[in-house]
């Protein structure tokens, strides 16, 4: 596969490592009430998708970005790639 | 009717004309007591044991295309209980336990095969960690065997002890592991629960669950809706897709895993190996088809296929431990669909809803579990209570901290 | 036999061979079938079940039957096609799968019995009794399974990986991928032309016809001349396009060195390809089909079209009287190019009663072949006229055609099924192709010469225009553009076997009994009969099965459905997917800074993932490895030793929120860490397990150095970038991994002070005071180089780490070495280190296994609940604060002479071997020469409460069963008043 990595155009997958589903970007804030369930929710349960999946790599052999790749899991096509960061800020995430 | 080798001999001098078809074809009844979907090897299993061990007769199981046409039909056809932690290991050795006797019990050769498993240690933390498991496996009445060097070299000297980057410091073997014949397994599954009343639906697709007031009443499905007092899941890779038609979020992930197989070759490798300092394991098939796979993907994916990065590790697991492989050709690749858990261990269990229970998260591990997963979960649907094995295969281990995490590595399902 | 002219073949040098010992001669050209063909060999080889004599099928890479071992030694290469193996001098070939000779194959009694071996005949019977399956069937099964065999030693050549980029890819260079790549490269896109043969052109290499005023071959000669000449087109020939890969990744093998003796020094036998491309044409041609009959299999039946290639391409002939039997027109050109060629057509058979006529030869419409005789090779095939009268032939050849198969393999790899195509009865690819693959030529099913030219360059001008470049196609030239008139006919039907798979021997009747015994989807069919599981992947045989299928259950072909190919197209080796990465090479060396002056010392290095570290230093007259880690250890704790822990993953932190951010990643808390001082930190996983331990210390207020385990340091400081970029994104807080820019050494030992101060420059404090336990600072050593000194101790001991910038990480051992002559300093490895740390039941790899918790650590009130730090949340679950919770404990044997394994389980005494009696297992153990008794630590269910007690750490598969009393973890100075001294 192919990345197209917004800062440096496209590279081959094998340059990243996965993680996972994009939800892992909204982490809880552990110190609320009912922080358990809400911990249990975010790091066990996954919608694991058939279809447009956004997603978690890691440019471990590149520029050590994380990226939100969005990629049909049925077909492997990449439609967007955004920088985690750009996207953990929209999400509402600061400091 | 009933297979034998009296059978084969009459049949061949008369023309083969007796043989009957393996299975029915039969329309699908508006109402049974146990709804199974998913045709593959649990399923299958389920229903088999179902009928000839829980009395249950009015049952059914409904598969979207063909029989046996999910991972039971494309895996690397392993069978071994070498598991470490408390709530697996009684389970997989129920398992092997199981298939040690199957081909009697549903009366068709599925090629059980106990040639062995062997597990390769590169450094001493590997040793002291299957030292570990062995003794495990022992203390839960499986069998299992630590072999030095100058051993290995006697029973598998094709190895490479000489010029290895990660040298074979010995191995931990299970001799009662081996292969099975896979797509017979399901068939002979099929067959037998067929005979026993069980209607096998193909070209069935489940579309959404009927249920009312939190009590599943049946299903919806491209042939019709079908009632049911309940339905069990059993669908491997397409869990998350499959339950989320009854509202549910799993703790799942689909992964692609692939799997190899050579051109035929006279008889090289007697068990199956599995090397230990890369992604690499192997046996050689009845055929004569060396079965090799290696390391997941990594991403999700429903799509059963893979990429080149993985191919070629494999291959060089292949070529670090087995020099000789070189000028061995890669017949045939596919890629299944593997329904990676958040630890590594499966789910048999029921659900909040009433009537609704699944069987999944198997990871790529699910062949050997075939017999023993279709008797749990048989178990689990005919009396209401997990087999004494299963008990620890609950969904709510997660919530509640009792996760069974073989490998260590935590909420991350393709590090599993 | 070699025909008297024509063919492309250097007749002028002749090339000498053995098969099955026997000497032969051919001519540069030649492949190893079209050689013995002229030499007068049919049989080359036997089937896989019933041991049936076979020859030569096809004249390509699809060939089922003509299967050799080439080569001798560790370049034995079983299973490889006669068809592809381009003859060298010198070569020699063996027969498979028959003994003790071709001829007279004992196992050929199998076809005697082929009643009793029908499809599946094997999963109805041998079960009883059961255990006869492992000891009897089974190994008698295995030993008549298999084709070729393997040698076992090493394969002596060399294979190389190569990644090429390029617009558009080319598959196959037949017309139809030639005009595409003429179209391509004249527009000067990035061109690369890639086909299997050795000789580019594709089936014109193989025709009579004439493409503008030239023959076939020199037209696709003159192409390629031009295609040469351009530098943005590569041809690379004899490279097989293996599989279509996501994103337009292609996987191809090139076979650098397979036509010569032995790869040229220093060159690769193979090269596997990853070809980049952004558009990809698929013109791979056609595949003949046979037709199934009695007896279709002797040697001397051939595909028809394989039948003019050996005429044409390579003048060689399997006899010189032949019949063809065909149910389309190819069948026709088949029989005027062979009588072109000087051989004699006894009848062109053709199933089709309006079939044309062709002069010169007899041909028999309406007419099919019934059966064939001859054991090792054809003598006559039994033709049923139109009329119902039969008629016996005498032939010593049979081209069959059975119609042409797009060859659309590459099409289906990412799932797309094809459709049935009536008008030429056969499947073609739909338009749901791996993205940016389009198909000319016949694979696409344009089976026409002209057709093949004309989409070629419309698929390569379509290409282009997706890519921003306009295209001027080629002019055309005048060329064959006859239709392709087919009559559907699958197998004659009769009560002999006729086969569909020829190497799996499938027939007809194994399809009518998978029928019959419900196996009716193509999978199931596949499945049961082994149809389209040999080594050709069913390219020759999937058709028939599907037809005969559809016959029976009355559906249409196009209803039946298909089964799609898979990667690869043609096998590959394996030694080619691994390349470089075998033997020593199979992972890189990661080697410590200290590596060269350890191997001076005599150092016996250890694997550490990829490290390389020193696992101890062995002296003269030590004659075990033990007594060399008893003396370093008792050595450092005496004076003072010195070890290597570069490899430990350094994690340079910076920026305001620094120590923020750590208190966050630790669940201990580190927001008021002092600058100057170092503070040891345990991260856990999000789902509250101990992930990874070390230290943090902080240098400056914005400047925290934290180190992690070895094995860790990569996930540690991903799992960090992950919580900077996506959690806290707008923390100011910077993170670089510097494990390889700092060497950095451990000095232990009560004289490690007194060391030091020779090498820290003058001006630094390090006494006590100045520099406590658990301090650390920037310093420079040995006249100005600048350093790290961090006073932190995993012996236990007074203890120091020493760090440098890389470049002088060898200098400084050696000055650390020369420093500390007087105090007896002794370098110590990963053993000593061992030992040590479990003396101090520090925790490692072992006890950090990714199941253990904080708790479990004795470390559970580390976990602040004054704050939200990763992994507290989940840490505090039932399941993980049980009050029989596995806790950190040692274990001292009652005998100290009684070693504890490590990976024994904790039982009771006199309790039952049970898993329901396990009380924990044992970790980590070793001989502490301190205490001169062994010692282990290891997890015990509710330990810290049970101090003193006796259990036995049980190791059945050891044999190992020994007494031990539970303790303290801390064996040496628990007080920690060493290392504050």
């Amino acid at each position: 596969m192919i990345i197209n990595h917004p800062l440096l155009g496209p590279c081959d997958a094998q340059e990243f490592i996965y993680k996972g589903d994009a939800r892992l970007i909204d982490r809880p804030d552990g110190m609320s009430d009912g922080a358990e369930a809400a911990f249990y929710d975010y790091a066990y349960l996954r919608d694991n998708p058939a279809g447009e999946h956004r997603e978690l790599w890691f440019h471990e052999q590149g520029d050590r970005s994380w990226l939100v790749v969005t990629r049909n899991t049925l077909t492997h096509e990449i439609t967007s790639v955004e920088l985690a960061r750009d996207v953990a800020r929209s999400r509402g995430r600061s400091a | 009717m009933r297979y034998s080798g009296f059978r084969v001999i009459k049949e061949a001098l008369t023309g083969h004309k007796g043989w009957t078809s393996a299975w029915r074809d039969p329309d699908p009844q508006p109402h049974y007591d146990i709804v199974i979907v998913g045709g593959g090897g649990h399923g299958l299993a389920t229903a088999y044991y179902l009928a000839s061990q829980f009395r249950q007769h009015k049952v059914a199981v409904i598969e979207k295309g063909w029989i046996g046409g999910g991972n039971v039909g494309r895996n690397t056809t392993i069978i071994r209980s070498n598991y470490l932690l408390d709530g697996n290991e009684p389970f997989y050795e129920f398992s092997l336990k199981l298939w040690e006797g199957l081909e009697q019990d549903f009366n068709y050769n599925a090629m059980v095969s106990q040639r062995g498993i062997l597990n390769l240690i590169h450094t001493d933390a590997q040793r002291d960690a299957y030292i570990r498991r062995g003794n495990a496996m022992i203390l839960n009445g499986a069998d299992a065997e630590l072999l030095d060097v100058a051993q290995l070299k006697r029973e598998y000297p094709f190895l490479n002890y000489d010029d290895a980057r990660f040298p074979i410091k010995g191995g931990l073997a299970q001799r009662r592991g081996g292969t099975v014949r896979h797509d017979a397994v399901a068939w002979g599954y099929a067959r037998g629960a067929d005979s026993r009343g069980v209607d096998i639906l193909q070209n069935c697709e489940v579309t959404g669950f009927r249920i009312e007031n939190g009590q599943c009443l049946g299903v919806e499905t491209s042939r019709g809706f079908i009632g049911a007092g309940k339905v069990g899941v059993a669908v491997a890779g397409n869990s998350s897709r499959v339950m989320a038609m009854a509202g549910m979020r799993l703790p799942i992930e689909s992964h692609v895993l692939q799997a190899f197989v050579s051109e035929g070759l006279k008889p090289v490798i007697p068990g199956v190996i599995t090397f230990g300092a890369g992604h690499f394991y192997c046996s050689q098939s009845d055929k004569g088809g060396l079965v090799f796979g290696g390391d997941i993907d990594g991403y999700n994916s429903y799509a059963q296929r893979g990429n080149l990065p993985v191919i070629e590790d494999v291959a060089e697991g292949g070529m670090a431990l087995f020099p000789g492989l070189g000028r061995v050709r890669l017949l045939r690749l596919w890629g299944g669909i593997m329904d990676m858990s958040m630890d590594g261990s499966p789910i048999i269990d029921r659900t909040d809803i009433d009537g609704l229970y699944f069987n999944g998260g198997w990871c790529y591990g699910g062949f050997k579990a075939t017999p023993a997963s279709g008797w749990c979960f048989a178990h689990l649907l005919a009396t209401d209570q997990p087999h004494e094995t299963a008990t620890a295969y609950r969904f709510d281990r997660f919530q509640r901290g009792y996760m069974i995490d073989e490998k260590g590595m935590g909420a991350q399902p393709n590090l599993h | 036999m070699r025909l008297p002219s024509g063919g492309q073949i250097d007749r002028t040098q002749k090339l000498s061979f053995r098969f099955d010992g026997q000497y032969y001669k051919g001519h540069p050209g030649d492949t190893l079938a079209s050689a013995l063909m002229a030499n007068g060999v049919r049989l080359m080889g036997r089937s896989f079940k019933y041991h049936r004599p076979r020859g030569v099928l096809t004249a390509g890479s699809a060939e089922p039957n003509a299967l050799v071992a080439l080569r001798t030694g560790g370049r034995q290469e079983p299973n490889t096609r006669a068809t592809t193996i381009e003859l060298f001098d010198g070569l020699q070939a063996f027969s498979q799968n028959a003994w003790p000779s071709l001829r007279f194959d004992a196992l050929a009694i199998n076809d005697r019995l082929s009643n009793f071996l029908t499809a599946g005949f094997y999963y109805k019977t041998f079960m009883w009794p059961a255990a006869f399956w492992e000891k009897l069937y089974e190994p008698l099964i295995r030993r008549a399974a298999g084709l070729g065999a393997i040698t076992t030693k090493p394969d002596p050549d060399a294979y190389d990986k190569g990644f090429v980029h390029c617009d558009i890819l080319i598959i196959g260079a037949g017309p139809a991928g030639l005009m595409a790549a003429l179209t391509a490269g004249r527009a000067g896109a990035r061109v690369i032309l890639a086909d299997e043969d050795s000789r580019m052109g594709g089936q014109l290499n193989s025709e009579r016809f004439a493409i503008a005023d030239m023959t076939a071959p020199d037209w696709a000669a003159q192409i390629l001349a031009e295609l040469s000449t351009r530098p943005n087109v590569r041809l690379m020939s004899r490279t097989t396009v293996f599989g279509a890969f996501d994103h337009g990744i292609y996987g191809a093998v090139e076979r650098v060195s397979d036509h010569l003796p032995r790869p040229a020094q220093g060159k690769p036998r193979q090269i596997l390809w990853r070809i980049y491309s952004r558009r990809a044409i698929l013109a791979t041609g056609a595949l003949e089909r046979p037709i199934a009959f009695a007896n279709n299999d002797r040697p001397g039946i051939l595909n028809a079209g394989a039948l003019r290639s050996y005429a044409n391409r390579w003048a060689a002939a399997p006899a010189d009287t032949v019949a063809v039997f065909t149910n389309n027109d190819d069948g026709h050109r088949t029989a005027a190019d062979l009588m072109a060629q000087g051989i004699t057509v006894a009848a062109l058979i053709d199933t089709r009663a309006d079939a044309p006529t062709l002069p010169g030869v007899e041909c028999l419409a309406g007419a099919q072949v019934i059966d064939t005789t001859g054991r090792l090779g054809l003598n006559s095939v039994t033709v049923r006229l139109a009329n119902g009268r039969t008629r016996k032939l005498k032939v010593g050849a049979l081209g069959v055609s059975g119609g042409w198969n797009p060859n659309l393999a590459l099409s289906c790899h990412q799932r797309g099924r094809p459709r049935w195509d009536d008008t030429i009865a056969a499947f073609v690819p739909t338009a749901d192709l791996p993205p940016g693959m389009s198909v000319a030529g016949a694979a696409e099913g344009q089976f026409s010469t002209h057709a093949a030219l004309s989409t070629g360059a419309a698929r390569a001008t379509q290409a282009l225009a997706d890519l921003g470049r306009i295209a001027t196609p080629p002019d055309l030239p005048q060329t064959e553009d006859t239709p392709s008139r087919i009559t559907p006919f699958w197998h004659v039907t009769g009560d002999k076997r006729a086969w569909l798979d020829f190497q799996n021997d499938v027939t007809v009747k194994d399809v009518k009994l998978a029928h019959q015994e419900g196996f009716r989807a193509v999978e199931h069919l596949k499945r049961y009969t082994t149809l389209g599981m040999a080594t050709d992947q069913g390219k020759s045989s999937n058709m028939g099965g599907l037809a005969v299928m559809a016959e029976l259950t009355g559906q249409s072909i196009a209803q039946t459905g298909t089964t799609i190919f898979r990667p690869p197209y043609t096998p590959v080796a394996l030694g080619a997917l691994a390349g470089r990465s075998t033997g020593q090479d199979f992972r890189p060396r990661r080697l410590t800074p200290s590596h060269t002056w350890a191997t001076e010392q005599g150092a016996v290095f250890v694997e550490v993932g990829l490290w390389m570290r020193a696992q101890y230093f062995p002296r003269a007259g030590e004659k075990t490895w033990r007594e060399t880690v008893d003396r370093e250890v008792l050595a450092t704790r005496a004076s003072v030793g010195v070890c290597d822990v570069t490899t430990l993953g350094k994690i340079d932190v910076q920026g305001r929120d620094a120590a923020e951010f750590l208190n966050r990643i630790y669940c201990n808390g580190f927001a008021k860490l002092a600058v100057g001082r170092v503070r040891y930190g345990l991260m856990l996983r999000e789902d509250g397990i101990a992930f990874d331990d070390g230290t943090a210390a902080r240098l400056a207020e914005d400047h925290v150095v934290v180190t992690t385990t070895t094995a860790n340091a990569v996930a540690v400081y991903r799992h960090m970038e992950f919580a900077r970029q996506c959690l806290w994104p707008d923390m100011d807080v910077q993170l670089i991994s510097t494990t390889e820019a700092w060497a950095q050494y451990a000095i232990a030992g009560p004289n490690s002070r007194k060391l030091l101060q020779k090498l820290v420059d003058p001006g630094f404090d390090i006494s006590n005071d100045a520099f406590p336990f658990m301090a650390c600072t920037e310093i420079t050593v040995c006249n100005g180089c600048p350093a790290r000194l961090f006073r932190i101790s995993f012996s236990g001991e007074l203890a120091y780490e020493l760090a440098v910038p890389t470049r002088y990480g060898d200098a400084l051992m050696r000055r650390i070495m020369a420093a500390g002559a007087e105090f007896d300093l002794t370098p110590y490895g990963t053993e000593a280190l061992g030992v040590m740390r479990i003396e101090k039941g520090h925790a490692a790899g072992n006890e950090l296994n990714g199941q253990t918790t904080a708790l479990n650590l004795g470390m559970g009130r580390m976990v602040s609940t004054k704050k939200d730090s990763i992994g507290a949340v989940l840490s505090r679950r039932e399941g993980l604060n049980t009050p029989d919770a596995l806790r950190l404990v040692g274990f001292r044997p009652k005998n100290p002479k009684a070693r504890i394994p490590a990976g024994a389980h904790l039982l009771a005494k006199g309790a039952q071997m049970l898993a329901a009696n396990d009380q924990g297992y044992v970790t980590s153990a070793c001989y502490s020469p301190c205490l001169q008794t062994h010692i282990a630590i290891g997890f015990l269910k509710d330990g810290a409460a049970r101090m003193g007690e006796s259990l036995r750490a049980v190791s059945p598969l050891t044999g190992e069963d020994i007494e031990v009393e539970i303790v303290s973890a801390h064996f040496i100075d628990p007080e920690g008043e060493r290392l504050r001294a």
